[in-house]
This record gives structure tokens, sequence and C-alpha cells, in this order.
């Protein structure tokens, strides 16, 4: 400041008595001298001077709780930051400086020098110096701990099945499992014939495992135990448990006729219905009239039914003519139909004979004259279920459409990769396959990726990743109508993740 | 000798209680203990006086006063003005002031010949002071503070400053005072001196939290007992003198 002119007399700091021991010392706020306030106040009260940490030895990090692992090396500035954060009660003081003290790596001791500030009595800041010393105990990481477990070891096992002749559920599965890292904790997985196994190391994993399963498909489920062995004088019980689900057989896109109770119900829905989308509850829809209803996962398991015709006997048609009955379009799901009439022929049967059928279909506002389309051929097929004999009187369309082909567009490109890739569980294979089933199961792999490429609202739960090398080879080539997956909902692949599932 | 004693577990014992050469003035507590301390040190040779001023205890931050006369502020009552002019000496003025500033004893020292003020005091006040208690009247500050009452307290024959107060400053009030000044601590280290203790010519009383080092300064600037002149007096005897001669 300026002192305008003004005089301001010298002004020499005088000396008092230290107020405990008597040295002559300039007068600060305790009017103590250092030594004297040094014993009078410990600053360093209340803070932690021995700590435990947990260190993990398989990938050398230490948790940072709840539930964090922090990768440091020893006399780091990780390390030495995590040290820091550890320690309780440290926003009462000022932090000046810290610094390692060397330790033998094998005496499984950190210590760290600290130096804080903190005011003692009237204002008066004292600094001090201590040291930390943290105990280090070795306890392994999650991830550690599971990749060390022996997998044949287990304690609950959850065997999740569909009696279906495909396996498309199950890959989709593995795609939400893998989303949600529901099987994180899964010692073991093993595929099997109609389904898979999940082993865990604990009862309340697999419950855990079963409860998600609940959330994303109808299953039905049942709980077993099996006593291994017991102590009878501390009454302790060992049991495996088993947990059997079983996934309903509807499939999106079957055709299903619905038993008579469940129709009536369902306020006369049907008999013949679509089952449009499969979650925790299922979605049909009729195709004649676009009602469509969700069943919910007790509704179904109360009075359980099989689909009539399954996506696999899907047969190829061609569109001769198509006439719209109404212009509204009705929102089923997340995606828009409308009624028409559609004059269709058997691909096989076309420039064979004369056989046309007219239908009336539910994809009105997709097809166009001379598109192909896949439908169920109701009018060929040779049916012996038992539903649709109890409902008399009622006509069953000759041909059931259910979504464009792109089959003939493809037809050249088969084969030829995608941009995009998916993850997949670790699992061991099921050894009783044969070459046949191992093709048979490539065939559906690439039918599921095509679905999921067709399909914007099938692939809304699950990852997708950009195929790197794909992306090299056929950066030209983008083309036609056939659909494909846009960029903005692929993810980077990170090749961090690439080994921890 | 100095004295320690504690008012009611608490040691600023300067709040509650005025020393003066012709009496002392106690505050009435709850226990007898504070009133006897002064009693068998005092009672031969001034009054000792249980008092309040303004029905509240803290007497000595209210008033201030010498062997000549005591000034009260003006929330005194009738009441206690009469039993302090019945209490303590006849050549004593008892002397109620309208000072807007009622804490008297925070805003004025003084000793038998010498009063330092506030800096904001009134003229009038001045003039009473000067008339009532006999003194030349300085208006000062110490160590910055303008209470000069409050941090520093000193008798004919010596007196204790701010421990804050710069050399010049101390050199420049001793002149003033013509006594030996020391800068020093109170209560283990506080720096509220006259709340902390109070002195006259032969007896001071401390706030029981005082250390033996603060008790001996004490003693030695106030030439209490039978000390010597000790190297404190050698070192003011610069400015003790008056270099205006």
């Amino acid at each position: 400041m300026e002192n305008q002119g003004m005089f301001i007399p010298t002004q020499t700091v005088g000396s008092v008595l230290c107020c405990m021991c008597g040295v002559r010392m300039q007068p600060n706020a305790a009017n103590m001298c250092i030594r004297c306030l040094r014993s009078q106040v410990d600053i360093t009260e209340g803070l932690q001077k021995n700590l435990t940490i947990l260190h993990c030895p398989e990938c050398n990090t230490y948790l940072q709780p709840p539930s964090t692992w922090i990768k440091a090396e020893l006399e780091s500035k990780e390390l030495l930051a995590f040290c820091i954060k550890r320690l309780k009660n440290m926003n009462t003081v000022k932090l000046v400086h810290a610094e390692f003290v060397w330790t033998e790596p094998h005496s499984k001791r950190i210590k760290v020098k600290i130096r804080i500030q903190k005011e003692a009595i009237h204002s008066a800041v004292l600094e001090q110096a201590y040291t930390v010393e943290y105990t280090q105990q070795e306890h392994m990481c999650d991830l550690c701990a599971r990749s060390q477990a022996d997998p044949d070891q287990w304690i609950a096992v959850v065997q999740l099945r569909q009696h279906v002749s495909h396996r498309r559920t199950f890959f989709y599965l593995e795609q939400l499992i893998l989303k949600h890292g529901a099987a994180l904790k899964a010692i073991n997985i093993k595929e099997i014939h109609q389904g898979i196994d999940f082993f865990f190391r604990n009862r309340s994993h697999a419950v855990k495992f079963v409860d998600f399963l609940a959330n994303v498909v109808p299953i039905k489920k049942r709980e077993d135990k099996q006593l291994v062995s017991h102590d009878s004088k501390s009454n302790n019980f060992n049991y495996k448990y088993t947990f059997s689900v079983t996934i309903c057989p509807i499939c999106r896109e079957d055709l299903i006729c619905l038993p008579p109770k469940v129709s009536s119900s369902l306020g006369n829905l049907g008999p013949v219905v679509l089952c449009m989308k499969v979650s925790s509850n299922i979605l049909v829809m009729d195709p004649c009239t676009l009602r469509s209803v969700y069943l919910d996962s007790s509704q179904y398991w109360r009075n359980p039914f099989n689909p009539l015709l399954n996506s696999r006997q899907l047969v190829e048609y061609i569109v001769l003519d198509i006439e719209c009955e109404e212009k509204t379009q009705i929102k089923v799901g997340s995606t828009m139909y409308s009624l028409a009439y559609a004059q269709v022929a058997r691909l096989s049967d076309f420039g064979n004979n004369d056989i046309i059928f007219t239908v009336k279909t539910h994809l009105g506002n997709l097809l166009t004259p001379g598109d192909y389309a896949l439908g169920y051929d109701v009018y060929g097929a040779n049916n012996n279920d038992v539903n649709i004999d109890k409902h008399k009187g009622r006509t069953v369309p000759d041909a059931i459409l259910i979504k464009k082909s792109y089959e003939e567009k493809r037809h050249g490109k088969r084969g030829k990769g995608r941009l995009w890739k998916l993850k997949s569980l670790k699992m061991e294979p099921d050894n009783s396959k044969t070459k046949m089933d191992e093709e048979k199961r490539d065939f559906e792999y690439e039918q599921f990726l095509e679905d999921l490429e067709e399909n914007p609202e099938l692939r809304f739960n699950i990852s997708l990743y950009r195929d790197k090398e794909e992306e090299m080879t056929s950066m030209a080539d983008t083309n036609d109508d056939v659909p494909s997956i846009p960029m903005e909902e692929m993810l980077a692949d990170l090749s961090l993740n690439d080994d921890e599932n | 000798m100095a004295t320690r004693l504690q008012f009611e577990n608490s040691c600023e014992i300067g709040v509650f209680s005025k020393l003066t050469n012709a009496y002392c003035l106690v505050a009435i507590g709850g226990s007898e203990n504070f009133y006897s301390a002064f009693e068998s040190e005092l009672a031969d040779a001034i009054p000792v006086v249980k008092a309040s001023i303004g029905d509240t205890r803290m007497i000595g931050r209210l008033c201030v006063g010498n062997k000549n006369g005591l000034l009260l502020p003006h929330t005194t009552t009738d009441q206690e003005l009469q039993h302090l002019r019945n209490s303590i000496p006849d050549s004593v003025v008892v002397q109620r002031i309208d000072e807007r500033m009622n804490a008297l004893g925070n805003c004025i020292a003084c000793n038998d010949h010498v009063a330092l003020t506030h800096t904001d005091l009134d003229k009038e006040t001045e003039e009473l002071i000067a008339d009532v208690l006999g003194v030349e009247v300085f208006r000062q500050t110490i160590a910055g503070n303008i209470l000069v009452g409050s941090y520093c307290t000193f008798s004919n024959r010596g007196g204790m400053v701010h421990p804050h107060t710069s050399v010049e400053d101390l050199d420049e009030l001793s002149t003033l005072l013509q006594v030996p000044l020391v800068a020093g601590t109170i209560n283990r280290g506080s720096d509220v001196i006259a709340a902390g203790m109070i002195v006259n010519d032969w007896a001071a009383f401390c706030g029981l939290d005082t250390t033996a080092t603060e008790l001996s300064v004490i003693e030695n600037i106030f030439k209490l007992g039978d000390s010597h002149p000790t190297a404190i007096v050698d070192t003011m005897r610069k400015s003790l003198i008056d270099t205006y001669v």
C-alpha cells in the first residue's frame, strides 16, 4: 500500500518470554515457543498412523473400497495418491508434503512420511511431520480369484434349457448376458444340447443369475439341492444346488395356435397368432386383425402351448399384388403395420404351376409387388397340433407372411463379412456334437446375425463392436437395399476388455 | 507477591474485580472464595468492597479508577453508586459519567499519575478523567489495538503490555508513563493482559492459568515482593530518562 506522504515509524518486532519455559522468543499467536507448543498440542491427534490395505499379489493392484482395484507400482505416484486417499480425517488438516520411506518389498509394509499443517491454539498454525505405516495384506481381487478358481469345484449350477430345434434364443441371450455382465461370477459355462449350464461358486451368485434370466426371458424355474456332507456336531450342512431353468419354447416369428382357453381369456384372440417379440413377456399378434396382446411369464406357464410352425419352416413367397385395405397404420411393439390383401405365390411354384394365394397380411406398408417375402405355408404344412382341431369352424389363412425377404439381394454377399462383430462367452463346447451339428450351429449363427441387421429392435439391447480388420478390407463396399447396421450403433472394441470375458 | 486465583472457573479475574492503591472492588459471586482471597491479602491495608455495576458482575471492565477517584459508566444505578460512595474512603471521588462507550475499563488504563485512553473518547470524558482521577491523559493504541484498557495494565512502579507491541511503541509508552514496561502474556499465553490480572503498587492477582514464568515476569516488572531492580529496568533506563531535558 502506498503511504501517501505519511510518516510511518519503523516497527521493530519485540520479544517476549515463552509462557511455558521462559525462553526469549518473538511473540506469536499462542505466545509459546515452538517446542512448548509441540509438547502442548499434538496436531496429528486423531489421524491414522497404522492402516491395513488389501493388495492383490496376482495383478499387483490395491483395493480402493468398496470395490475398485487400483493398479500401482511400489513408490509410484499412483500408490502415493492411493495411500493418502485411504487416510481418514485428513480434511481437518492441511497436507503439505508426502513421500515414501523406503521399505523392503518383502516386509509387506509401506511407509509414507506426511507433513501436515493445522491450527493449534489461538490461530497459531503448526507444521508437523509423521510417518504412516500401511500393512499390506494379500487378498486376491475378484477377477484373479475367478481365474484361479477350479471350475470343477462348483456349489451351484444353473441348467438353462429351451426345448426347441434351434439355438437362436441362446445366441441372443449370450449377448444380453455379456452386455449386463450377468455371468461374470460363473466359474464355468458349458454348452449342452438344447441349453447351457452355468456353474457358480456360490448359491447366491446363481440365484442372482436366475433373477437376471427371469427379467429377460419368460422362464420356469425349479431349485433342488443335494447333500454332499454334513457335520452333525456343529450343525453344518454342505449342499450342491441345482437350478433348473426352462425358457418357454415360443420364439420370435413363431406361428402359434392358441389353446381355446387362452384364446378366450385374451378376448377371443386368434386363434392363429404370430409371436412378435419375446422379452420377460411375450407379444402375440393376430396377423389378420392386428390385435396384439402381451402375455406375461406366469400367464404363459399357467397354460403353456407350443408353436405350430417355427421360423425354420419359413417358405419364400413372391408378392404379385398388394391391395391395402385401409391406410391406417397400427403400432405393434415398436413397428408400424397395416392390413392389406396380398396375392402371393410360392417361389417353388413360380413358373411351374398357377397356384396363387390371396391372403390377408399385416405387412401392407412394407411389401410392394415384386418383393420376396417369407411366410408360413399353412396350406402345404402337415401340422398335427391338437389345438388347431379344437377351433372348429374357423378358417386359417393358406399363407401367413412374416417378413420381407432379402435372400436374393444378399445372395452374392454371403460370407463376405461384416463391419461389425459380437463378443462371445467363453464356453466349454459340447463334446457329443457331430460335424453336422457344428455346421447347423454356424448356419443358425449366420441367420442370427442377419436378424440383427434387419431388426433394429432386436439389437437395441446388445452391444455391437466395430471389426477393425473388416473395415480395412471392405471400405468401398457400401451398397443397396440390404439392411446393415449404421456405424453410430457400434462400439469401439476396447482391447483392454478383450481378455476379460 | 502475586496471587493466582479464579472467579467461578474463569481465569479472567480482571473482568470481575478492580484493584487500586486505595480500594479493591470485587464482583458479587456465587461463592465467597474469590472475595476471601482478596480479603486475606488486602484487608489490613485497603477496603475490599463487593459491588455490581449496572446489575452486572463485570465490574473490572466497566469502571476505571485510582487512589484519587473512581469513574462509573452511565449504566450504574443510583443504589450502586450510593453503595460505592458509602464503602470506599472519603478521599476517593466517585463519579458517574455520561460516556457513550460504557466499558470504561476497556477504554481507559491508568495509574495514579497517567491515563491512556481510547482514541475516540469524548472531550468531556477526557476532561473528567483528568479532573476526577488527577491524571495526565494520553490517547493511545497498544500494538494497533484501540482498547488500551484491555491490552495493558500498569501501576506506579511498572507495567505490562500486549506481547505484540514493537520495541519503538514500548519505548514511547514507557516515556509517557514514566514507568518501566515489558511486553508479556498472562494466563498461559493470553494477550488480554488487563482481563487476566489486576495490580496495584504492592499486590497483584492473576488468573489461575498463569504460568510460573509469567508470574516471575509480573513480579519483576511490578516490583512485587522484595525483588531487586532487575535487568529489565536497566534496559529500560534510556527510555525512562526524558530526552527533552
